[in-house]
């Protein structure tokens, strides 16, 4: 806009080759992700098999009735709310909450090893926290043993409670994210703000409730979304440690939706899965973009 | 470990520092004497929470150098049996080049190709800037666990299963959004008025780009290739969908059919690959840390 005014014909062509940088990504989308979500689109309405197949036909939402039919895909769904409920919106959410606010009044050489151990956890690869966590739930693994040293009651976890071993382990291993979220958040909290509130007598909760929360509310919702959107799509952690299993009692949508595509070959039904996965990721999506409103500019 | 402590504390004036230096603290002694002791059961509250959390990590290092290892946590007798069994070319160096060629290749297409969209996405006026921008920001949120079978699908069709360089590729384009609007952030900072003085000079744009914009935005660079890289190393299920041959395997999936192939004895070895996989990515997450600060790295992401 600021340029020299240009001869008319020749500002889309300037604005065009301003824009090739654009080119490789551009490309790179359209062939990879958008292209594959579009294919998806089309599957989920067909009975493609990728063995034996005599010919893939149109099916309309035979794909999509039939899975809301399916016990085991609502048992999917079921499972995925679970966890992203209970290990996302609350365990990581709170406790990374609850991290930053400790480790604000902390002392420095406590605050460096809490941060420390935490993000361990967050930057170990998908597999191998699954392999530790598989451990530590197993019957004679460290929580069993650490229980028994308490004198509490002792579990096989890994089948008894599948799915809260699996929403344990994805607090374990995704709260740093969280804990570094509102770290910075806090610290933006206005320290007279606080004081000011103490000095007329609201006590920690109050003071937490009524001004720092209400102050780094855009971080909580920020945080939220994200948290959401990335355990949505947890597979490996999950698949590591239970296989979904057993039986389909810690089976959510990705599993399921693996099973159903890879094992049981059904490339269709699998894609109609994926593309409800999509549509509840591309929801929340949407959700916070709103909330970031991208600055005008 | 400088993790936690640099984050919020890096980045301008404190606001604690606006604080007027004159106004007295009404509350003295008690306030002090409270806050000491807050102090101390708080880091005591830390200190047991860190050694739980810890239990799983050190769990692996005692299993790792141990003779005899079940699930337990065991009093080590240390030996360095475990690591000599799995460092050989099949089940340690192989993995790990396949996982340095796929990720190291993916960050590279991620990188280059966010650098160059977000040049014109941070500098050009055009009506198709903020559509295009909102479809990055929305696509970083879609679920790419789920994109995985339709891209199975498609790479059937056209023969790319089992390709290292269509799942290279496939790695870069998934990682993409996230690289240029983390890209595009961090280029908004840089200021235009060296760049108008360049230009002045006769620079074109990529020169300005390359000389001026790029070297100015040498933080923001690295926390790209440093968090694309580890995002990748770690992913598992790409690979897993994408790559058939034993032979072509990165460490992501080796680790896994270790896992779901050997029995209880072996949980010593499969302990000392992990930690050598590992170690790659904790590596550069320290280093990241130490001269970034981790909080900054998240800026973009959240403050949008």
């Amino acid at each position: 806009m600021s340029s020299v005014p240009a001869a008319p014909s020749r500002a889309p062509l300037r604005g065009l080759l301003r824009g090739l940088p654009l080119l490789p990504s551009l490309v790179l989308l359209l062939v990879f992700l958008a292209g594959p979500i579009g294919y998806c689109v089309y599957y989920a309405f067909t009975d493609l098999q990728l063995t034996g197949a005599s010919g893939t036909n149109f099916v309309g939402l035979r794909n999509f009735t039939r899975a809301f039919d399916d016990p085991d895909f609502l048992n999917a769904v079921e499972l995925t709310l679970v966890f992203v409920v209970g290990s996302a919106v609350i365990g990581q959410n709170s406790l990374g909450l609850a991290l930053a606010a400790l480790m604000e009044k902390a002392s420095k050489p406590v605050r460096s090893i809490t941060g420390a151990v935490v993000v361990a956890a967050w930057v170990l690869p998908e597999v191998v926290a699954g392999y530790l966590m598989y451990a530590f739930f197993y019957q004679q693994g460290s929580l069993n043993a650490i229980l028994r040293l308490l004198h509490l009651p002792q579990q096989n976890w890994l089948y008894t409670l599948p799915i809260l071993a699996v929403c344990i382990a994805n607090v374990w291993r995704g709260t740093a994210f969280s804990m570094l979220v509102f770290s910075a958040a806090l610290s933006e909290v206005p320290k007279e703000l606080v004081e000011a509130a103490e000095m007329d007598g609201a006590g920690p909760w109050q003071r937490l409730w009524r001004v720092t929360l209400p102050v780094i509310r855009r971080a909580v919702l920020t945080n939220l979304m994200l948290v959401t959107l990335q355990t949505l799509s947890v597979f490996g952690l999950i698949y590591t440690m239970t296989r979904g299993g057993p039986g389909n009692s810690s089976q959510t949508l990705p599993v399921f939706m693996y099973q159903q595509a890879f094992q049981n070959s059904l490339i269709g039904y699998g894609t109609a899965v994926a593309l409800v996965l999509l549509a509840v990721g591309g929801v929340f999506s949407a959700v916070y973009i709103r909330m970031l409103k991208v600055e005008e500019d | 470990m400088a993790v936690s402590d640099s984050p919020p504390r890096t980045d301008g004036p404190r606001p604690r520092l606006r604080t007027p230096p004159v106004a007295p603290r009404p509350r003295g002694h008690r306030g002090r004497g409270r806050g000491s002791a807050g102090r101390a059961s708080v880091d005591v509250v830390l200190l047991v929470f860190s050694l739980l959390y810890l239990v799983p990590l050190l769990w692996m290092v005692l299993a790792s150098v141990s003779s005899r290892s079940g699930f337990e946590l065991t009093a080590p007798s240390p030996t360095t049996a475990n690591f000599r069994a799995v460092l050989d070319a099949e089940t340690t160096y192989r993995p790990m080049l396949n996982g340095l060629l796929l990720c190291g290749g993916g960050t590279l297409v991620c990188v280059l190709c966010s650098v160059l969209a977000a040049y014109p996405l941070s500098r050009m006026r055009s009506r198709l800037r903020r559509p295009f921008l909102y479809t990055v920001l929305f696509s970083t949120g879609l679920p790419i666990t789920a994109v995985m079978i339709p891209v199975y699908s498609m790479f059937v069709q056209v023969d790319l299963i089992d390709s290292m360089l269509a799942t290279t590729l496939f790695l870069g384009a998934a990682a993409l959004p996230f690289g240029i609007w983390l890209m595009k952030s961090f280029m908004d900072g840089v200021p235009i008025v060296l760049e108008e003085a360049a230009r002045i000079d006769g620079a074109t744009s990529m020169q300005v780009l390359w000389r001026i914009v790029l070297p100015l935005m040498r933080p923001g660079v690295v926390v790209v290739t440093v968090f694309t890289f580890i995002g990748m190393w770690g992913n598992f299920f790409v690979p897993f969908v994408l790559l058939l041959s034993p032979e072509k395997l990165p460490a992501s999936v080796s680790v896994f059919t270790f896992l779901s192939a050997h029995n209880q004895t072996q949980y010593g070895q499969l302990s000392a690959f992990s930690i050598i996989y590992s170690v790659p990515v904790l590596m550069l997450y320290l280093l990241l840390a130490r001269r970034l600060g981790g909080g900054f790295a998240l800026g973009g992401a959240v403050k949008g």
